[in-house]
């Protein structure tokens, strides 16, 4: 154990609330010490936790978390999630979940804990490695010791990616061989399923694509129970030169569950990604997605839909890094708000002096169809190169009268014209998808979700 | 190419041609900064209790307060002891008429084209000149009387109208603002103050011109004007300073008020000295001005172009609390060697049918760094508001930045809320074109920013916008080799 860095002991100063957090830690040590955690992880994990430690949780004064309190969070106990067995429940909930006709490689996750028994996962002869975290560790070692130590060391993920790393017990480790194609959707299901109130569940998830294949994987995180709980989620991507690849996360956790996670995009030259993000579910929901544009030439495109009602918070925040020439951009998210719910936004492009050439665009539009419903955006550029094309747009207001009039002239009923006009504002974000399996699934859920919210079909005003 | 590269750096070297002294007998107080020197501000200048009391509360807040780092500029930690907070020309208290005013002082504002004598009539300017701290003349007060328009120095204003000052100083920017406003609250010398009687239109345009002179000073002044009812003014406000190493503090505040009806259009051309090429110099300018639409159908337009400092924070706002009130801004920010500008506006609709528009102009040369950063609010009370922002970047080289930093809340959801910004620079084709018809590349650079700036400029009393053009291609002389 020489080798494994040291946890400061607590001053007086520490906030009373992280008593709770090193009980937890040291319990949980000696769980995956015992269970044979390399030293390089047990080590990483300790300096996590010291950074989180010496931070806190973010707050609203910092000025990335200024319109998401996270007051509700802190104040909850502090207890890791423990497994649940593959209830009956869990089954029926998978077997309606939105993914469930998707064929492919599936890997099931109940309160962060992998479940091989509704999972799907097969060594494939083509090389393709899916497995959890916990296995990975084990048997990809190297590649994930440079890969962690790399992502969590620069700090960009903050308090949050540090504990989540700390905690981290399982999570999905995807890793394709170069020139490899794999036809059908990797699908990751999280189920959260918190049995006492405050119960936290980190996943970290790793995805690395090699050079020239091509390949999607889905996150969908769903859950049960009314008891509340974090959960808090971490994906590391990396793709390769030449790769395509799609990301897509489906957030739709149930109403009790905080829901914090990070997207950390590396791509390298040539490449082409998407990723999505659909959030539809969770009390407060916070999604970083930070991305690096590394190599030349690469096309990424930023997509997004947010829906909310009742008190809902859904919070997106987006960094793009443009580190290199001649990369094109598109973040594109869309956000329908109703009853009590809010939607924040922050999107940056950052486009560094030497990357030329670059082609960025940022839009955030945001539909309220109530009066207490609120948005706050922040669409920023941030530019230091001149030969470039960037532009940003946001727009926020309520259905545009002169679209209802024209509907309502061709003979449309009101309700109908409203319905037509937020489900073509929510299917520009829904076509983006490449994958048509789960384009469909989404056309479908989203469609479901807009009826639902109370102001679809007639306004207050 | 390279026999041209002297004369650039010649024209660049010119370039600031109001960096000139004044030999002026100043008289100042020791830099420092505490409870005494406020006092003794306030005795030199014969203020009222009332006045005292707000600038030492304004003082022990202010030294509660920590200064702001979240602007994009990069700057060597300001020593506030180390400035001296008040310097004026050391002359009679008050000039009866122009003939007694010094010469020297007289010639400073000739030099610099702001005509002081009454008797240059053609110009059809109100013109208040501040030198370092203290107004040194206002023109045409006497024609001005007839309409019953006040327009006068700060310090003449607590004078004469103590009871106008009371009512409404602080009523925008209160002293617990921000740090610079606090700061200024505590210590400014002195400023315009211009009040506009019920259903007047000013018959003329009424302006200030700053100029710092004294070495080892900051400059802190204070400008307040209220239109009643039904009025009109449109107001200029221009600055220059001379050629120094050091880097000299102006923290100015304006405050207007637009009551029911009234509209105010306020324009700035600001040329503080911006520093060498490498930086050395210029002037940090930390403004707050802002503006509320108090009464129905109000309206306050700002209008700026920032040619000049070494760093410029200063978000001119707008509340718009009045039913049908409108806010406008409009605004160049222009950088070029070191210079830095993070400028922007606030929109904060709280009425119902407010309007508001934004139309940004930034043009980052050299290594200047440019940040357009603004704040809309859609307050819940503020039913079918609108807004429509635009902001543009026009890059020159490629060792410059231009960032935008845009906030929107909305808590309405019948009001409308759009941004736009784009990013471009002069293309080489564009260049070439011109090149091809015989203009040459700086007319052709001049030509293309003056396009881009059009909307601005259209903004600007006439004078104005031909001034600011030039300073424009002045300032951009030789960033295209």
């Amino acid at each position: 154990m020489n080798s494994i860095s040291t946890i400061p002991d607590a001053d007086a100063a520490e906030a009373p609330h992280f008593g709770a957090v090193r009980t937890a830690f040291q319990q949980y040590e000696s769980q995956t010490r015992a269970a044979g955690e390399p030293d390089w992880l047990a080590s990483l994990r300790r300096r996590q936790l010291t950074r989180f430690l010496a931070a806190g949780y973010p707050t609203r004064r910092d000025e990335d978390w200024r319109h998401t309190s996270l007051d509700a969070v802190v104040s909850m106990p502090f207890a890791l999630a423990s497994s649940a067995g593959p209830d009956g429940r869990i089954v029926q909930l998978l077997e309606g979940s939105a993914f469930s006709s998707v064929s492919g490689q599936r890997l099931v996750f109940v309160n962060g804990h992998l479940i091989p028994e509704l999972s799907r996962a097969v060594r494939s002869s083509d090389g393709v490695y899916v497995a959890g975290f916990a296995s990975a560790v084990q048997e990809k070692s190297e590649i994930l010791r440079a890969r962690l130590t790399a992502d969590s060391e620069d700090g960009s993920d903050g308090s949050l990616g540090a504990l989540n790393l700390a905690f981290a017990r399982e999570g999905a480790v995807v890793i394709v061989p170069a020139n490899t194609v794999l036809d059908e959707p990797i699908v990751l299901v999280f189920v959260s399923f918190p049995q006492t109130a405050g119960e936290r569940t980190h996943v970290r998830n790793v995805i690395m694509t090699g050079p020239n294949s091509r390949a999607t994987v889905i996150e969908h995180y769903i859950g049960l129970g009314t008891e509340s709980a974090v959960t808090s989620s971490v994906t590391e991507l990396h793709a390769g030169q030449g790769a395509v690849f799609e990301h897509l996360k489906l957030q739709d956790e149930s109403n009790s569950v905080f829901h914090l996670a990070t997207l950390r995009a590396r791509l390298e030259s040539s490449s082409k990604v998407s990723c999505h993000s659909f959030a539809l579910g969770s009390r407060l929901s916070r999604q970083n997605v930070l991305a690096t544009l590394a190599g030349e030439g690469i096309e990424a495109v930023f997509n997004g839909l947010y829906l909310g009602d009742a008190d809902r918070l859904i919070d997106h925040y987006l960094s793009v890094d443009h580190a290199a020439a001649g990369c094109a951009s598109h973040e594109f998210f869309n956000g329908v708000l109703d009853d009590k719910a809010t939607g924040v936004f922050y999107g940056r492009i950052r486009v560094r002096q030497h990357a030329q050439k670059t082609d960025a665009k940022q839009t955030n539009k945001n539909l309220l169809l109530s009066d207490d419903a609120a948005v706050h955006t922040r669409p920023q550029l941030e530019i230091y190169a001149d030969d470039v094309k960037c532009t940003h747009g946001a727009t926020i207001g309520q259905l545009d009268p002169e679209g209802l009039f024209y509907l309502r002239s061709r003979g449309l009923p009101v309700a109908t014209a409203r319905r037509m006009l937020i489900h073509a504002f929510a299917g520009e974000i829904i076509e983006r998808v490449w994958c048509g399996a789960a384009r469909d699934v989404l056309n479908r859920l989203v469609w479901d979700r807009v009826e639902r919210t109370r102001h679809v079909s007639a306004s207050e005003q | 190419m390279s026999a041209n590269v002297p004369n650039i750096d010649q024209l660049v070297r010119s370039e600031y041609k109001y960096g000139f002294v004044s030999e002026i007998d100043t008289d100042s107080l020791p830099p420092g900064i505490n409870e005494e020197v406020i006092r003794e501000i306030s005795a030199r200048k014969g203020e009222p209790q009332f006045l005292l009391e707000w600038r030492l509360k304004a003082y022990r807040h202010w030294t509660t307060l920590k200064e702001p780092h979240w602007a994009k500029a990069v700057y060597p930690p300001i020593d506030y002891q180390a400035i001296s907070y008040y310097a004026a020309p050391r002359s009679k208290a008050r000039y009866s008429s122009m003939d007694e005013v010094d010469p020297e002082l007289l010639k400073t504002f000739e030099k610099l084209g702001i005509p002081l004598s009454e008797r240059a009539r053609l110009a059809g300017v109100a013109v208040d000149a501040v030198m370092d701290s203290v107004s040194v003349a206002t023109t045409f007060q006497k024609e001005l009387e007839q309409y019953g328009i006040i327009f006068c120095s700060f310090s003449e204003a607590v004078r004469n109208h103590p009871d106008l000052v009371e009512k409404y100083l602080g009523s925008v920017v209160p002293y617990t603002d921000n740090f610079f406003a606090s700061l200024n609250s505590a210590v400014f010398s002195d400023g315009s103050f211009c009040y506009i009687p019920k259903g007047v239109r000013c018959p003329m345009e009424l302006s200030t011109y700053f100029r710092i002179n004294a070495a080892k000073t900051g400059q802190f002044e204070r400008t307040l004007i209220v239109a009643d009812e039904g009025s009109r003014v449109s107001y200029l406000e221009g600055c220059t300073a001379p050629i120094r190493d050091e880097n000299q503090l102006h923290a100015a505040v304006v405050e207007l008020v637009a009551l029911e009806g009234a509209e105010i259009k306020y324009s700035t051309v600001q040329n503080w000295y911006p520093g060498d090429r490498e930086g050395r110099g210029g002037i940090y300018n930390f403004v707050t001005k802002r503006g509320v639409c108090k009464g129905r159908r109000s309206k306050i337009s700002w209008t700026q172009v920032e040619t000049g400092s070494a760093i410029t924070w200063k978000y001119p706002s707008c509340v718009l609390l009045g039913e049908e009130s409108v806010g406008e801004f409009y605004s160049v920010a222009v950088t070029n060697n070191r210079q830095q500008a993070d400028t922007g506006t606030k929109m904060i609709h709280i009425g119902r049918n407010t309007r508001s528009t934004i139309v940004s102009k930034g043009i980052s040369a050299g290594e200047g760094q440019n940040s357009y950063r603004g704040l809309v609010v859609m307050k819940k009370s503020a039913a079918n508001a609108r807004n429509f922002s635009q902001c543009d970047s026009l890059l020159i080289g490629d060792r410059c930045g231009a960032h935008t930093f845009p906030w929107i809340q909305v808590m309405n959801p019948t009001a409308t809320v759009e941004h736009e910004a784009t990013t471009s620079k002069i293309g080489e084709d564009q260049i070439f074109y011109c090149n091809q018809r015989g203009i040459s590349r700086q007319d052709a650079v001049n030509m293309i920013v003056n396009g881009f700036c059009k909307e601005v400029f259209r903004e600007l009393p006439m004078e104005f916008a031909v001034e600011a053009q030039k300073l424009l291609s002045v300032t951009l002389e030789g960033s295209v080799g």
